[in-house]
């Protein structure tokens, strides 16, 4: 590692790198964050507005008790599997990054 | 016909083997687990399959097991979202917290609140709260322990199988320490995978499918036109039995907004329309503490830290999620087997009542086909002992850990030699468990999985904020985190507390009288249903406003933040590939610390 350099003034511990690596990981959770919490708080509301819809029988469930009890669980897989997959990539590419940065303000 | 059907040496032996089991595996590695840092974080070398079956196991606790099936039975749609959240809760934590906290490598949340502001009194502070949350946890993991004692042996007394549960497992935690709970735990997983899903497959076979079941139970918009469903009902499929008078009616319990959603509303004799956005709230309120509440568990945040590196931890993340997600889908069917099959409960209570649905269920097939009802009865009491058995091992040495790590050996006596802090952690065990078991010994007119929401209710308000606000928030200071984190936690603390003993009092044993002081609040909960619901589920005030004052306090005492908070923030979040933390590790000390 390259951290000879006691006060720090390389691209590492910059300000620069920091703001960007905190704001691509933030956007990335808050995306993920907000798919599922527009369908956990969308279903309850969905109950209070539209009971009728929520209510039809499908195979014997009500569709709102297969939604909750039943569909809710792959479909935060779904989102968990992303995240996981995209978070994997951006450490790399910020690993990238920083050596990167580092060549560039050593020249 | 229960109490008749006095004792079964089938559903006898299969809980007995799982209680040698564990206590064996506890005993057995107890002779490997030798050095202080092997008892308290099992040496952090555990592969992703066994520590996310740990985690798992650890996370799948009586409420899990039996109270989701019991609130169901009572209360319907409402109660499926405590499943849910419960599997959910795991997003938020891979989200937003699971990866930094890992980065910066801290055992426990209290060593995070350490290292992440400098001050040893933050540490001091934020231990509380493994205890608080700890013994809100524990109460129902004991009611879970008394009710299947009850259950097995009929004619226990409650508090007698509180007693003996809390027992053995405090021992074997005094003895085993964490390295052998981690193998113990994700064994435990399996146990319960098992016991709650193969008496499900054998039931449904014979009562009809899932949603079969469900469909026996009309809804409003069923009997305006009735589904053909129910007119080509299998010949072999056996009647629903009636329901009795204390049974919610089909369309209050298969619609949302029902009765565990209205009940102060219902109390406080408003109509349907008024109580209806009272409704909404709760639900919104519930869904926030068992969402935010997740990332702020003392016993399952330490687990991160025993995964070898932040991919490791993100994997097992994943798998954790699916693992308890496919656990949470069996549960209800247990509720609603229960409603349309063995509706007697609903005119008991305590632990007689609802919350022993999954134990009791299986013995209804006895009738047909014999020793079969005895044996599945004795896989899911075996299930239910895995589940409070290893949720009770896991908080008892986060708690243990807090006290005899911090309390003891920080607070108390900081020069203490490592093998005086081994013998302090038995004992501290043991002081715990002692506790424990006398809140326990109260609870028995609660609901389970309802004493469970609370306690994550508290984390939400606690540590939750803490944990997100630190890691992405670099204005934070030890003062507003502290300011926060106690003043949203105790809030959560005390409004649960006021609705558990006011429901204690209108209790018609033993604690009806013991806590026959707090009788007056129902009036009062009468007279205002939306307080009553605030307390009862105060996340949804509690959480904002812990938030809300962290930033407040922060701005106001600013120049407090972190000397070097841009260097620990890039450890929370830049790759560990970067070997920041190496570097940050040699600079504290480089400081003198």
């Amino acid at each position: 590692m390259a951290h000879q350099n006691p006060d720090h003034d390389d691209f590492i511990h910059s300000e620069e790198f920091l703001h960007h690596l905190m704001r691509r990981q933030l956007r990335l959770s808050v995306a993920c964050a907000a798919a599922f919490l527009i369908l956990l708080f969308g279903l309850p509301l969905a109950n209070y507005f539209v009971p009728d819809i929520m209510a039809q029988r499908v195979g014997g469930f009500t569709l709102t008790w297969l939604i909750l009890g039943v569909l809710f669980f792959p479909f935060v897989w779904i989102i968990a599997r992303i995240f996981i997959t995209r978070s994997m990539a951006l450490e790399e590419a910020e690993v990238q990054l920083a050596a990167e940065g580092n060549e560039k303000r050593k020249a | 016909m229960p109490e008749a059907a006095s004792f079964d040496y089938w559903i006898l032996t299969f809980s007995a083997i799982t209680v040698i089991v564990t206590i064996w595996m506890g005993f057995r590695s107890a002779k490997t687990s030798k050095s202080a840092s092997d008892f308290f974080v099992a040496g952090r070398s555990v592969s992703v399959g066994w520590n996310a079956s740990a985690i798992s196991g650890e996370y799948l606790s009586a409420a899990s097991f039996m109270g989701i099936a019991g609130m169901v039975m009572l209360s319907g749609y409402d109660a499926l979202w405590y499943p849910v959240c419960y599997a959910c809760g795991y997003l938020f934590l891979l989200l937003f917290i699971a990866g930094p906290l890992r980065r910066f490598g801290a055992y426990t949340i209290p060593d995070f609140a350490e290292g992440r502001y400098d001050s040893p009194v933050f540490r001091k502070i934020a231990v509380c709260f493994v205890l608080f949350i700890g013994f809100f946890y524990t109460m129902p993991q004991m009611k879970g322990a008394g009710t299947t004692l009850a259950y097995i042996f009929p004619g226990l007394p409650y508090w007698v199988g509180v007693a003996v549960v809390g027992a053995v497992i405090t021992l074997n935690v005094a003895l085993g320490g964490m390295k052998g709970i981690t193998l113990v735990q994700a064994v435990q997983y399996w146990i319960k995978m098992f016991a709650i899903s193969v008496p499900i497959f054998v039931l449904l076979s014979v009562y009809g499918g899932y949603g079969k079941n469900l469909s026996l139970n009309g809804s409003a918009a069923d009997i305006a036109s009735p589904p053909a469903i129910v007119q080509t009902v299998e010949p072999s499929t056996p009647q629903r039995l009636a329901l009795p008078e204390k049974a919610p009616a089909d369309e209050a319990w298969i619609s949302p907004f029902g009765p565990l959603t209205t009940k102060a509303a219902t109390a406080a004799g408003l109509s349907p329309e008024e109580s209806k956005p009272l409704s909404l709230l709760y639900t919104f309120s519930l869904i926030v503490a068992l969402v935010c509440g997740t990332a702020g568990l003392p016993h399952i945040l330490v687990r991160f830290y025993t995964n070898p590196d932040g991919v490791a931890a993100k994997k097992t993340t994943m798998w954790v999620m699916i693992l308890i997600g496919v656990f949470y889908v069996f549960p209800p069917v247990f509720g609603v087997l229960g409603r349309n099959f063995l509706p007697e409960l609903y005119a008991a209570t305590g632990s007689k009542g609802p919350d022993k649905v999954v134990l009791e269920l299986p013995i209804l097939i006895r009738e047909k086909y014999g020793i079969l009802g005895s044996i599945l009865s004795g896989i899911t009491c075996a299930g239910a002992f895995a589940a409070f058995m290893s949720t009770f091992s896991g908080l008892l040495v986060s708690m243990t850990s807090a006290l005899a790590h911090d309390v003891y050996g920080r607070m108390l006596r900081p020069q203490s030699t490592p093998a005086q802090r081994m013998n302090m952690f038995k004992w501290c065990a043991i002081l715990i468990g002692g506790v424990s078991v006398i809140l326990g010994a109260l609870v028995e007119p609660l609901e389970i999985n309802f004493m469970v929401g609370q306690a994550f209710a508290i984390a939400a308000a606690s540590y939750f904020p803490l944990l997100f606000m630190s890691v992405w928030w670099r204005g934070m200071t030890m003062k507003g985190a502290a300011t926060g984190m106690l003043t949203g936690g105790l809030c959560a603390l005390f409004s649960a507390t006021l609705v558990n003993a006011s429901t204690l009092a209108l209790d018609k044993g033993p604690m009806g009288k013991l806590f026959a002081g707090f009788s007056g609040m129902n009036d009062f909960w009468r007279a205002h249903p939306l307080l009553r619901i605030l307390a009862e589920q105060p996340a949804i005030w509690s959480v904002p406003l812990a938030i809300g004052l962290m930033i407040v306090v922060s701005k106001a005492t600013k120049k407090t933040v972190p000397q070097d908070i841009r260097m620990k923030m890039l450890v929370l979040h830049a790759p560990e590939k970067l070997g920041l933390k190496q570097e940050y590790i040699e600079e504290h000390q480089g400081m003198g610390h």
